[in-house]
């Protein structure tokens, strides 16, 4: 009966492989800088979500939606957890459209938290428009659309370099060690500086990275702190349940045991 | 059943059950004679059981939040996921649920092939089984679907173009499923529909699945039929409530990490991009527990013969009851037959490996062989060993081995205390 | 058996009972709470309105929470009508003073009391509201003065931000 165990594990952990069996080719293997949120007890540390938040508006914004997040969001437990104000100030610096109103027209008013983030372009055309031809994917899961997850989103981020000799790139593409097939139409986003953080954090270009990275884990998966704290318990309290009802078994069936 | 005539003690249940037997009914499965040798493989039923209703009150919940429509379904799952109370607990149960159903049901299926719990008298319950399995399989698709991810909407694109195999009128029953020329709006919500309705179909049949099974009673590891009840069985309540119930909890330790710790690694990446009809994914894949069948049907060359040999390694688990004659029940009494019941299990372990590999090179000639030998289980190997095997000699009742094998320590104990 | 193990059965039975209670419920709980009102529909709890087009004797209907929210500018005549009204006249005794804390405005949600439909503005034998379901009649502030509905129409919680916008909630 071992044997069964053995194949059953082996029937799940092959499956477990395959993802990432198919790493495209030509792709490095994505770096880890090691994440708070992983883990059974992982959270977010709240500092890096702050300035990913502001990385991901200062330089991502404006190309990348993230159409499924809402200002609110931003004070909700579990995230970068800025207080209530300061997403109100945060979302009244967006012109949100509006309408239609007593006239029947549309209008721009500032946005309220409960507006969902505002997209850089009206529509998916206008976006694949204007950044030749490449649709700059949505952000909002961005993290679970792609093999290798964070990971993979912070290698990206650092993996720009010179082309290899023999390798021609045309306009509007860039070369990127982590990227399948290593050509890559977004041009390196982060740069020494690129952003002044508030809190005083140096901002290279690592520290960029993991930070966005790190927002951007949350906006894929807002309720992780919540899951592995629930898990947790569950976890626990299935053990104990378990023993008990062992326990109780071994008393239920010592009954028939007897008759024998 | 049991022919006693049950009658209630107090003088409403007397009443009420003259007119509705609810309660001849509950007594019948409480007293139900169980086998007490049945080992923990047996506990799969139960297990299963509780999957599917897992499956039925989570889909329900998400039917209430999700909605059915090309543009919106991507969005609405966010929703479930970011704003619904609860709502990413429900689906990721729900989502992985399916995985834990089907991890079940393989179980349970490989069990019965090594009991010989198909044979007869249970030729009905099996082929029941095997109908539960299929619909399972279609319910399964057309849940990916809804998500309106990239792996849904290819998913869906290239399984309902396997009808287009069929000769003449393919391309017709192709466009008649999808409700226009490609898999789009109208396809969706068909398979929305439907998604709710095939679980309360396999709820009906786990009803008549289990019905057929309390005629006969369980086979059991020994594989002989016993009298019941009598010293050799247990009643269903509460010896084996009891330990089903112990098997549940381990079984939902498992389900618990994976919905906690790792809800998204039975699926794929690209399933969290929206489906995009201009973009096909580098690599598509079915979900693990279809596999196998995946792998069968990319290792014909031919587009109608693959199809053919898909549903062909369906159906042929359907008639095993007739492929294998052989009297003796269990795997431990045959001795050539459980060697060969092993290859069976790597061979399908195998098909499933190959099937997550792209069809080309070593991979595809291992799908081959793998296939072939496959259908040569079925076709020849189970027919010539029901003639030639000589099987060992069968107990005549399970005390025999009980006794003979492995006396329990608390048993050993408690006849100690009673001398 | 001895007495000391029957004891222990018991304790091991309970125990498992009790413990496994504890976890249908916790399990329960989120099945529960998901048809709650989610995040979404949590967050859009305020509406603001703007009011300076509103002349007196004129009310305007907006939506909050799905419900309407009856805006009314009452005139000086509707005032002083709902202030007369003798308290031991009132089904539901309310003064006009703590209905509408500037008297100029009445704001109330727009939904009879007695099944939920909605009350039309301008009729009624008290100069109100009267709801076409089952003939309730509403005064100029509101309050129930013949009919079914058992009680006065509900005044939401709002505040003047200033002289021109309501926020309602």
């Amino acid at each position: 009966m071992k044997r069964f165990l053995i194949i059953f594990f082996f029937l799940i952990s092959i499956n477990l492989i395959h993802p990432f069996s198919f790493a495209a080719e030509k792709a490095a293997k994505p770096m880890s800088p090691g994440w708070s949120f992983k883990g059974f007890f992982g959270t977010f540390d709240r500092a890096s979500l702050q300035r990913g938040y502001q990385v991901y508006t200062e330089v991502c914004a404006s190309c990348h939606s993230m159409k499924h997040l809402s200002y609110r969001n931003l004070s909700q437990p579990g995230g970068p957890e800025f207080s209530e104000d300061q997403v109100k100030i945060i979302a009244s610096q967006f012109e949100v459209r509006d309408g239609p109103n007593d006239d029947g027209e549309m209008f721009d008013r500032p946005g309220r938290p409960s507006d969902n983030f505002v997209s850089p372009y009206a529509n998916d055309k206008e976006a694949t428009a204007a950044n030749g031809g490449a649709y700059p994917p949505d952000m909002s899961v961005l993290v679970k659309a792609r093999m290798g997850g964070a990971d993979y989103i912070y290698s990206l981020l650092l993996g720009y370099e010179e082309p290899p000799e023999g390798i021609s790139l045309d306009d509007g593409v860039y070369y990127n060690k982590y990227m399948a097939g290593n050509k890559i139409k977004m041009s390196n986003p982060l740069s020494e500086g690129i952003v002044e953080y508030a809190d005083g954090t140096k901002a290279t270009e690592e520290q960029m990275a993991k930070d966005v990275t790190t927002f951007l884990s949350w906006t894929a998966e807002p309720h992780l702190e919540e899951r592995h704290k629930i898990g947790f318990r569950a976890i626990v309290y299935l053990i104990i349940i378990t023993i008990l009802v062992y326990f109780s078994m071994k008393k239920i069936w010592s009954r028939v045991e007897s008759e024998i | 059943m049991s022919n006693h005539e049950y009658t209630p003690s107090s003088k409403f249940g007397k009443w009420f059950n003259d007119r509705l037997p609810l309660l001849t009914l509950g007594k019948h499965l409480t007293d139900y004679p169980t086998p007490k040798n049945l080992n923990y493989w047996w506990t799969f039923g139960g297990i299963l059981t509780f999957c599917l209703i897992t499956q039925i009150v989570t889909g329900l919940i998400l039917a209430m939040h999700y909605v059915a429509h090309a543009d919106l379904a991507f969005g609405s799952v966010e929703h479930i996921m970011r704003n619904v109370n609860y709502g990413w607990l429900i689906r990721y149960t729900h989502a992985n649920g399916a995985s834990m159903f089907f991890l079940a049901v393989y179980i349970h299926i490989f069990r019965s092939l090594y009991y010989g719990s198909y044979k007869s008298p249970r030729e009905i319950i099996w082929i029941l089984g095997m109908i539960i399995y299929i619909l399972m399989m279609a319910a399964a698709f057309m849940g990916y679907v809804l998500p309106w991810g990239q792996m849904s909407f290819w998913g869906a694109t290239v399984i309902t173009n396997l009808f287009s195999a069929i000769p003449l009128i393919g391309e017709s029953i192709v466009t008649w499923l999808w409700g226009g020329y490609s898999v789009d709006n109208p396809t969706l919500t068909r398979f929305f529909s439907l998604h709710y309705l095939i679980p309360f179909l396999i709820l009906g049949l786990v009803v008549l699945h289990i019905w057929a099974l309390h005629v006969p009673g369980n086979n059991n590891p020994i594989g002989i039929d016993l009298k019941k009840p009598s010293k050799d069985t247990v009643p269903f309540h509460p010896y084996i409530v009891i330990k089903d119930l112990f098997a549940l909890l381990i079984f939902l330790i498992i389900f618990a990490f994976f919905v906690f710790y790792s809800p998204n690694i039975l699926g794929h990446a690209d399933n969290y991009i929206e489906a995009n009809p201009m973009v096909t994914p580098a690599h598509i894949v079915p979900e693990w527990y279809l596999l196998p069948f995946y792998a069968i049907l990319r290792s014909v060359p031919d587009k109608l013969l693959g199809v053919i040999a898909m549903f062909g390694a369906l159906f042929i688990l359907v008639i095993l009851p007739w492929l294998d004659t052989s009297r003796t029940r269990s795997a431990i009494f045959r001795p050539l037959y459980k060697q060969f019941y092993w290859f069976l299990v790597a061979d399908v372990l195998i098909l499933g490996y190959v099937g997550a590999m792209p069809a080309e090179g070593i991979y595809l000639l291992v799908a081959r062989v793998a296939t072939a030998y496959y259908f040569a289980h079925f076709l020849i190997i189970l027919p010539v060993l029901s003639r030639k095997e000589k099987v060992l000699d069968v107990p005549l009742s399970i005390t025999e081995p009980v006794l003979g094998g492995s006396v329990s320590a608390s048993a050993l104990k408690q006849k100690k205390d009673k001398l | 058996m001895s007495e000391k193990k029957v004891k222990r059965r018991e304790f091991i039975f309970t125990a498992t009972y009790a413990v496994g209670a504890v976890g249908v419920g916790a399990t329960i709980w989120p099945l529960i709470d998901q048809m709650n009102p989610d995040a979404s529909v949590k967050a859009l709890a305020s509406t603001e309105v703007d009011i300076s087009n509103v002349e007196r004797g004129q009310s305007i209907t907006v939506l909050w929470r799905g419900k309407p929210v009856f805006i009314r500018r009452r005139t000086e005549e509707e005032i002083s009508k709902a202030k007369e009204v003798d308290l031991k006249d009132l089904k539901h005794p309310e003064r006009d003073e703590d209905r509408a804390k500037n008297p100029e405005w009445l704001v109330m949600l727009g939904v009879c009391t007695h099944l939920g439909c909605v009350p039309l503005g301008d009729t009624g034998e008290y100069g109100g509201w009267f709801c076409p379901c089952h003939g309730s009649h509403y005064d100029t502030s509101g309050r129930i003065r013949k009919g079914p509905a058992p009680t006065n129409m509900e005044v939401p919680k709002y505040e003047f931000v200033n002289n021109n916008i309501i926020k309602i909630g």
